[in-house]
Formats: structure tokens, sequence, C-alpha cells
């Protein structure tokens, strides 16, 4: 784990700003982005803050948009900086969720090739996969799309070359170091070895969302049977899994 | 009470102000490429600027009602009939139920806007009726209209006036700005060496055909980022100038990622994003750089540009004989001017109450 760089703001057009710690994928810049978001939203939900509309805390940098017709970006950014100053804890969202994950098959369609691709078995590679604790990085890319960080390295693979048209939803997946879960059906280059009936994102149910940015997500491999089970209950606009809190 | 699609163009999507507040949950906003063209449909036919409408690229098609509506057109001129009738955007017009709207493509500019009184009643998701098409959202089933669609309609005042603007807008829209498209630099300029960052401003720009609601590419000048197209992925914003491996910059509309992990080199001033995204495909552009707090003096003004044009909507003659009114007039005893007989009929809410209470 690297120190974050000083906070640097940067620049994103007349209605956003970006505050940036780093410029790499690490865990500290991450947490420390989390822990900024979290401060800001408070700050906004006192009403300190009139005119912010949207924080996205990402990888290494925090976006904010604001209503220039209510705040201007020379008094947020300067708003930004003194909260990035602070003194807070960055220890995420303390949410740790433990996801179901049917390996192989027709949406894991990628399992074999990465277990011979590592020189483990099959088993060996579901062993490391769901024997590892992820935390969410960052939601984007698509609704609900979780960005998945600290990955083992053995299991780090390149994207495939050319993507795939159509990757399903919950389909679990591999990405240079990052992890994933997919949240909506849609094309991919990354690689596949698993699926969940977990829907991360359902508009529907009264909690669209599942994950955010800092949670620890877990996987358990599952039998086929129990995946159909899962998935109908999913189907029905149940959340089938809970996230355990830290006290 | 429902608009009933008798035949779709190509783009035609039901679109709000967006869905605002989700895009720490990935999703972005979707709503009118061109927020103040559907604003100004909206509040010809007395709706809220805001309200649900249509949104088209291409022709619109071909519509019917079941109740009297009053329908407007703006963003653009376009072709358009109701039954035989021809009638002109950027003003609104009655629909009477059984009568045909025809609307055909929008002339030298790309997006247009076609709203009804009472707006589209369609069930909201994540709290916007707008049609998110990349990721399936909102609108009908997350997807363009096609013919055979029935959209409900809201709650309207069907004795309301129909509105024009108080002078005439060129194109039916709001704004007629010409020059060069203002952009602010950042968030990744510094990926770009300065000579690259001159071609910016110097170079030529061309609209390609390569162009949807997430965003659309730019041929004609390239841009090679010095130290690589990829990133590590951070937060865009409608306007972000993201820079691919291709170096044919790629400006994000109403439906882009959240996130993304291309270099942006700029982004466009929001004052100037619908221009640039109205252009039509082969037109030619340049960008000029301001500041950031330029951008925002722009963007301020242009707001309360915007509610003063809303707000200066003045009844149209429209020379209806409406019944009531002719009741009242006395017409065996007296000889009436034919302006007098015409003259605007006036929202019921405006009438001049006939009894005071006591």
């Amino acid at each position: 784990m690297s120190n974050p760089m000083p906070p640097t703001l940067l620049p994103c057009g007349d209605c956003a700003l970006v505050l940036q710690l780093g410029e790499t994928v690490d865990a500290a810049i991450n947490a420390r982005i989390i822990a900024l978001a979290a401060a800001l939203e408070t700050a906004v939900e006192s009403g300190a803050m009139a005119g912010v509309q949207d924080i996205v805390p990402t990888y290494r940098s925090l976006l904010v948009r604001y209503d220039p017709e209510i705040i201007r970006g020379a008094a947020l950014g300067q708003n930004l900086l003194d909260l990035a100053a602070q003194p807070m804890r960055n220890e995420g969202t303390g949410r740790r969720w433990r996801v179901p994950c049917l390996y192989g098959g027709t949406v894991g369609q990628d399992l074999d090739e990465l277990a011979g691709m590592k020189g483990l078995s099959r088993d060996e590679l579901i062993a490391i996969h769901s024997g590892t604790d992820y935390r969410v990085y960052m939601i984007g890319f698509a609704p609900g799309f979780a960005y998945l960080g600290g990955q083992p390295e053995i299991l780090h693979t390149p994207r495939l070359p050319k993507p795939r048209q159509n990757i399903a939803r919950g389909a679990i997946g591999i990405g240079g170091q990052q992890g994933n879960i997919n949240s909506v059906a849609g094309p991919s280059g990354w690689r596949f070895l698993g699926w969940t009936p977990v829907r991360s994102f359902d508009p529907m149910r009264a909690e669209p969302f599942l994950f955010r940015a800092g949670d620890r997500i877990r996987f358990y491999p599952i039998s086929d049977a129990e995946a159909q089970a899962l998935d109908a209950r999913s189907a029905a606009g149940e959340m089938i899994i809970a996230p355990e809190v830290a006290a | 009470m429902s608009l009933e699609i008798l035949s779709a163009g190509p783009m035609l999507s039901v679109q709000d102000a967006g869905r605002f507040g989700l895009r720490h949950m990935g999703v972005s906003p979707a709503g009118p490429i061109d927020r103040a063209a559907m604003a100004l449909a909206n509040v010809l036919v007395g709706n809220d600027p805001a309200a649900a409408a249509l949104e088209f690229a291409g022709p619109a098609g071909s519509f019917r009602c079941t109740r009297p509506l009053r329908v407007a057109v703006a963003g653009a001129d376009c072709p358009i009939r109701i039954d035989k009738r021809v009638v002109h955007a950027g003003e609104s017009h009655r629909l009477n139920p059984g009568e045909t709207l025809t609307i055909g493509l929008p002339d030298g500019v790309t997006w247009a806007y076609l709203a009804l009184s009472g707006g589209i009643a369609i069930d909201p998701v994540l709290g916007s009726r707008a049609t998110h098409l990349r990721s399936g959202l909102g609108g009908v089933e997350g997807r363009a209209l096609r013919a055979g669609d029935r959209l409900p309609l809201g709650q309207d005042l069907p004795d309301a006036p129909c509105l024009r603007p108080a002078s005439r807008l060129s194109g039916a829209h709001p704004f007629a700005e010409s020059g060069p498209i203002r952009l602010i630099l950042g968030p990744q300029d510094s990926s770009f060496a300065p000579d690259v960052i001159a071609r910016l401003t110097e170079g030529t720009f061309t609209i390609t055909a390569q162009r949807d609601r997430m965003g659309m590419v730019l041929g004609g000048t390239t841009l090679p980022a010095a130290s690589g197209h990829d990133i590590v992925s951070d937060g865009t914003v409608p306007g972000s100038v993201q820079v691919p491996g291709s170096g044919m910059p790629l400006v994000l509309l109403a439906e882009s990622q959240t996130t993304g992990g291309y270099p942006k080199i700029a982004t466009v001033a929001s004052v100037d994003l619908a221009r640039l995204a109205q252009q039509p495909v082969g037109a030619e552009v340049r960008f000029a750089v301001i500041a950031a707090q330029q951008g925002e003096d722009l963007w301020i003004d242009r707001q309360s540009r915007l509610r003063r044009i809303l707000s200066a909507l003045v009844p149209k003659a429209e020379g209806v004989l409406r019944s009531d009114y002719l009741l009242s007039c006395d017409l065996v005893g007296g000889i009436f001017d034919p302006d007098e007989v015409t003259r605007p009929v006036m929202p019921a809410t405006t009438r001049i109450p006939t009894e005071q209470p006591g």
C-alpha cells in the first residue's frame, strides 16, 4: 500500500470537479476516496454543501457534479480541499456480502481455460477465487456494475483481444487485475468463471442496487440446483442475500 | 386518454429531465440531448419544462390521440401536418381525436422534440420516465418506440390556449448561436503533448455517423495521447471529450457511461453541448478553449435567458369559435368585430369568476 498523493483538483467542465488522490489502482487511495465521498455526502445531507448534485467515487478520484447557479466551482473546490485535509477513518462501508457462485457452466465458460493457463485444477482455481475477500472499488460503467479489487495475483488475466457481444447478467469475471459481477447483460472482453443468481441491479426492487463502493464481497460455490432455486427467488424480486454489517 | 403511435421513425423515445443523483450507482441521467429545446416544446403546450415528451432523430412518425390535445414540436423546423393541414414547429397546435399528426425530418439539425399537453404519464423507473436505451431503463420497456405503442397522457386543461413565443425563434429553438464550440481543458489534458492540445483548437473536426444518445465520434483531426490511451477509470460527465486509442475524440452525451478508462482531453462547455450534439453528420466544427469560470458565467446567463423566453410565451390567435364563448355573445342584438369573435381562447384558470365568495 502506498501513501495517497496530496489531493489535486482537476477541472471537469463547468458543472463538475475531480478531486484526485492518485493515478493507480491502490487499496489505500481507494479507501481514502470512499471515506471522502461519505464525508461529503454527510455534509450535503446536513445542508452544508448546497448545489452539489452527484458524488461519484472511483478508483482514485472523486467526481463532484454541481449546479453553478447555486455554488461556483472555485468555492466548491476549496471546500473539497478543506474536507480532504481533515482526518477521517478509511474503513469502507463496514458491509460484507457472501455471494453464491455457480462455477463453470454456460456463463462461466472460461473456467477450464483459466485453470489451464494458471496450471491449476478446476477445484484449486475455485478454492482460490472463493477463498478471498474482495473490495468493491467502484460502481460504474453500467447500473450497479461492481469493480472488485483484491484479486490474488495468480488470478490476474489479460482481457480477451476481441470482446464477446453478449455476456449474461450475473456473470462473474476477471479483467486484468480486477474482478467483477455483471449487473446487466452486455458486451465484455473479460474472462468469466462463474455466474450468480444474485441480481446486483433490479430497477423494480425496493432496493434497486445491492453493492456500494467500499463493500467487501466473498464468493461461495453452489450447485446448479441451488443456483436455479435462488434464481427463481431473484426473479420474483426477492433480495436473496443480505450483508453482514460490522458493529 | 392516450397517444397512439401509428408509425415511428428510427429513433423516437420518451424523455423527461432525466434520472439524477444515481451516477455513483452507475446510472447516467439520460433525458434530452437538447434540454432547452425540450423545455420549449413542453412549455408551449402548458407543461412543466421537465415533463415527459418525445425525442426524435430522423422522421418522428405519425400519431393519433383519444382526446383533444395541444401539441408542439421544438428544436428544429420540421415538416408537420395535422391530417392535410400544414402547421409549423415552435408553436402549439390543437390535435383533435381522430386527426393524424405526422412529423418529418428535423431540418438541418439532429434532435427535435414533440410535447403533448398533460405530458406522457407512463410509470417512472428510478424516479424518471426518461428512456435509457443503452441500459434498457425507463420509457416503454427501456426501448425506442414503435408502431402500435400507446402512451398514457397526464391531466390537461382542455380550455388552455395554444402558445407561441413573443417573437419568432429561428429554427424553433430558444437559442441560435454560431462560432466555435467552447470547451474547458482537462481533467487529463496533461496526457497530451502541447502540439496535440494546439491541434484541438486549430484543427477542424467533422461529425461522423458514429453517434447515438451515448456519444458522438468526431473525425477530421486525431488527438494521440503521449502517455497512452488507457487510464485507471475515473468519472465522466456529459460533454467529456474522451480519446480512445484511435485518436478520434468521443464526446459523451446523455446516456454516457458514468466512468471511463480513456483520457479526457477536455469537457465541452455546458452552454455549447447541445449545439454540438445538434450538428448533422458531415458538419465541420471547431473548438475554442475557455476557463471553467467563464463556462459557469455563460451557463448561468443561458439559464436565465431560457427562463425569460419560456415565461414570455403568448396565446395564439386561434380563430376557434368555442360554443361557450358564442353563447356568451349577443349574436342577435349587435354586430361584432371579427377580431373580437376570434380572439384567443383564454385559459380557464385566468377567466374572471362570475361569483365572488361572500
